[in-house]
């Protein structure tokens, strides 16, 4: 017997551990729930409502969990996890403040369809709307933020709701899946039966397209002078990088990916634009507004993208695919909608799929992209943001799995940062939530513990979940944490320059602490940088450390991110530049 | 594209909270809710909903796809894109001394309503049907003075033969 198989048999005999019909509490029956879906790792934070499940947990391993500083760092990185591993991330909560910490990282994952499952403890049934001590409507409060929600009244329910919820937030247009679970549901017992089989009479995405609309997309192409391919989030989610690389490859046709779409598609091919919209590329934002055969393949139009409706892809006739229908035609009219999951869609089409003879159009994007590709003015005195994006780029070969915060630093990453891989880029695209990108990255680095994960992070956002340090150092959990700071709010005092005027309000970043030391405190290596060369040596030290390092680089204050649209105006109405 | 009223029924798993997940969505998607009724269907274990809502078509199939993302959404049906039948109740108590009774008791049998109720000084009149019958029940009512006034919001159904 090989390693391998020594482990699968264990695995098995786990297994018929935890699906042993028995007598036990629902505090039990939901850990041996998470386990029979697979669950390996969980985040969370005790407090009075879930003690009988953290009670449970006392001397259990086998699932880790993780014990973090507060109730928005534990979802964060159970988001960052199901980002980077494209598994069920789950974090625990207690009621009241526990649950309402936690508002933000659902709403983050609900906006990014990211497949969460929420557990929080309530007040037991009896206290249920008497506004006992630490009791919050959780499931009211989150109704919005999540694919579905359950307040669990019964003990005998919990199998099946658990198990509802892993196949809820998994399938379909991913998301968050909540369940509040009274404190008296949690400790009473029953006979555990284990829910193998789903039956929810409301809920069968559709995953495989209308056929007739797939031919009508492969005749537009056969018809179309001007293809473009917009593709987003969706192909990373549903696992369909490849079957887009062969698509856009077969074809031949140009392609632009969306902030969650990045590493959907290797970035150094010929083929690719960058990214589209308000900080897009040139080239990217030239091809939708001259297009004349727009194939969204797994994005939903966000106002980022599409920046002023009218006006938008002005030429195009629109194709959108995508899992959710409700997407299609929400924001942009579509003449070809395509409901289905992508990766199917995408493999039916491949099918067919034949090459676009478009010599003069794929020329024409190859020229925008050669006139004006992202740049930005180095400097030998000052350290330049986007030069150590570069830099960071440059010497980990683009391997890494990045996560960013947001602002200024997430823009440049999602510029300079050329992606090859799927669910290497964990970002905040939707809800644009600071206080994401460092927690994401312990999530992503539980996922991936042999892979290098680098934590890109502003001087604002990380003081938002800075207190997570402690969970790198107790685990030892090798995040590379870096901090881009420009002693600013720069995205804001990039807008308050261009818009406003140049009327700085409140963005001033004076009294942060010093970083480094930061790190120290909380036992974690800190380095700090402010030229190039201590910028390239503090970096391979941090590389070359085993475990968690924060390094800090300080950077020139009045940078921009560039092309820029303003709010209001047309993707093509692009600022390239200060001098402009 | 004309906004246009819309009765839309909505089929829901009986749970706690379902009706919130339906209003809420309305609210915070900006569609407005002109009325909604809730009680039992035909099967056990779901809730017909009625609501009567005012949009562009745009608008309504925005509508439908939302509703349908809910997981305690069974079916949506546009009933006002078909022949249906729509009824409302409403409840009257209008002012009505002694003398003025008859006259308020002519417009009763003229819309084959019903007195339900006599107080000393009022009547409380029931009256059921499409909702333009109702509002020129209680334009009639008005001259005598209405007391209080209770409208159940609009249900309705297909027409047995339209499908």
């Amino acid at each position: 017997m090989n390693a391998q198989s020594a482990m699968m048999g264990s695995k098995e005999q786990l297994r018929e551990k935890w699906m042993k019909p028995e007598v036990i509490t629902g505090s039990e029956i939901l850990l041996r729930s998470l386990l029979l879906e697979g669950v390996e790792c969980v985040f969370g934070y005790p407090g009075g409502a879930v003690l009988y499940i953290y009670d449970a947990m006392h001397g259990f391993d086998d699932f880790k969990h993780v014990l973090t500083r507060h109730e928005q760092g534990a979802i964060h990185a159970a988001d960052g996890y199901a980002r980077a591993s494209g598994n069920v991330g789950v974090c625990i909560a207690t009621s009241g403040p526990g649950a309402t910490n936690l508002v933000t990282g659902i709403a983050t994952a609900y906006m990014d369809s990211v497949p969460l499952v929420v557990i929080t403890g309530n007040v037991a049934t009896n206290f249920i709307g008497t506004d006992a001590f630490q009791e919050a409507d959780i499931t009211g409060i989150t109704m919005p933020i999540t694919k579905h929600s359950y307040l669990v009244r019964d003990v005998e329910d919990l199998p099946r709701i658990i198990h509802e919820a892993f196949h809820i937030a998994s399938t379909g247009r991913k998301g968050p899946v909540l369940i509040d679970i009274p404190k008296d549901v949690s400790a009473n017992k029953t006979m555990f039966k284990p829910v193998t089989e789903v039956n929810i009479r409301g809920y069968n995405p559709t995953v495989n397209p209308n056929r007739l609309q797939t031919d009508k997309l492969l005749k537009a192409i056969e018809s179309a002078q001007r293809p473009l391919i917009l593709a987003g989030g969706g192909v990373v989610y549903s696992g369909g990088h490849e079957e887009l690389y062969q698509f856009a490859t077969t074809t031949g046709i140009p392609i632009t990916t969306t902030l969650l779409g990045l590493g959907g598609f290797p970035s150094g091919h010929d083929l690719w634009t960058g990214m589209p919209g308000m900080h897009g590329t040139f080239a990217s934002n030239k091809a939708l507004q001259n297009t004349d055969l727009l194939i969204n393949i797994g994005a939903r139009f966000d106002d980022r993208v599409t920046m002023k409706l009218q006006g938008f892809a002005p030429h195009a006739k629109v194709v959108h695919i995508d899992i959710d229908p409700a997407e299609i035609g929400k924001n942009v009219p579509t003449d070809i909608p395509i409901v289905g999951d992508v990766k199917t869609v995408l493999e039916i089409l491949n099918k067919d799929a034949k090459y676009a003879h478009i010599d003069a159009w794929r020329a024409q994007v190859m020229q925008w992209k050669e006139e004006q590709p992202l740049q930005y003015e180095d400097s030998e005195t000052e350290l330049k943001p986007q030069w150590v994006i570069e830099m960071l780029h440059r010497t980990t070969q683009g391997q890494a799995i990045v996560t960013t915060d947001v602002g200024q630093h997430q823009m440049w990453a999602a510029q300079f940062y050329k992606f090859n891989q799927p669910r290497s880029f964990v970002t905040s695209g939707g809800l644009g939530t600071m206080g994401f990108g460092f927690p994401s990255a312990i999530g992503a680095q539980m996922a991936h513990p042999d892979r290098l994960v680098i934590s890109i992070n502003g001087d604002g956002g990380m003081q938002m979940c800075a207190q997570e340090l402690a969970i790198c150092a107790i685990n030892n959990i090798p995040v590379k944490v870096v901090i881009i700071n420009n002693q600013v709010l720069g995205m804001v005092r990039q807008w308050q320059e261009i818009i406003y005027k140049g009327r700085y309000s409140h963005i001033d970043l004076e009294g942060s602490p010093d970083f480094p030391k930061l790190a120290e405190a909380y036992g974690v290596k800190g380095l700090r940088a402010t030229n190039k060369e201590e910028a390239e040596a503090a970096w391979q030290e941090a590389l070359n450390t085993p475990g968690p390092v924060v390094v800090e680089f300080v950077v020139r204050k009045g940078e921009n991110v560039y092309p820029m649209v303003q709010a209001g105006d047309t993707i093509d109405q692009m600022l390239l530049g200060d001098s402009e | 594209m004309m906004p246009t009223k819309h009765t839309i029924a909505v089929l829901v798993n009986d749970q706690p909270g379902v009706l919130q997940r339906v209003s809420g969505l309305f609210g915070r998607r900006g569609f407005n809710i002109e009325s909604i009724t809730v009680g039992q269907s035909e099967e056990a274990g779901l809730s017909r909903m009625v609501i009567v809502t005012e949009g562009d078509s745009g608008t309504l199939e925005q509508i439908e796809k939302q509703l349908y993302k809910l997981i305690d959404v069974i079916k949506v049906i546009d009933l006002s894109s078909k022949p249906m039948v729509a009824r409302e109740l409403a409840l009257i108590k209008v002012k009505a001394e002694p003398n003025v009774r008859p006259e308020i008791m002519g417009v009763v049998e003229t819309f084959r309503a019903a007195v339900v109720d006599i107080g000393t000084h009022s009547m409380m009149v029931q009256v059921v049907g499409d909702t333009d019958k109702i509002d020129a029940m209680i334009e009639l009512m008005k001259p005598y003075g209405i007391k209080e006034l209770s409208r159940t919001g609009v249900t309705a159904m297909v027409r047995g033969n339209a499908n």
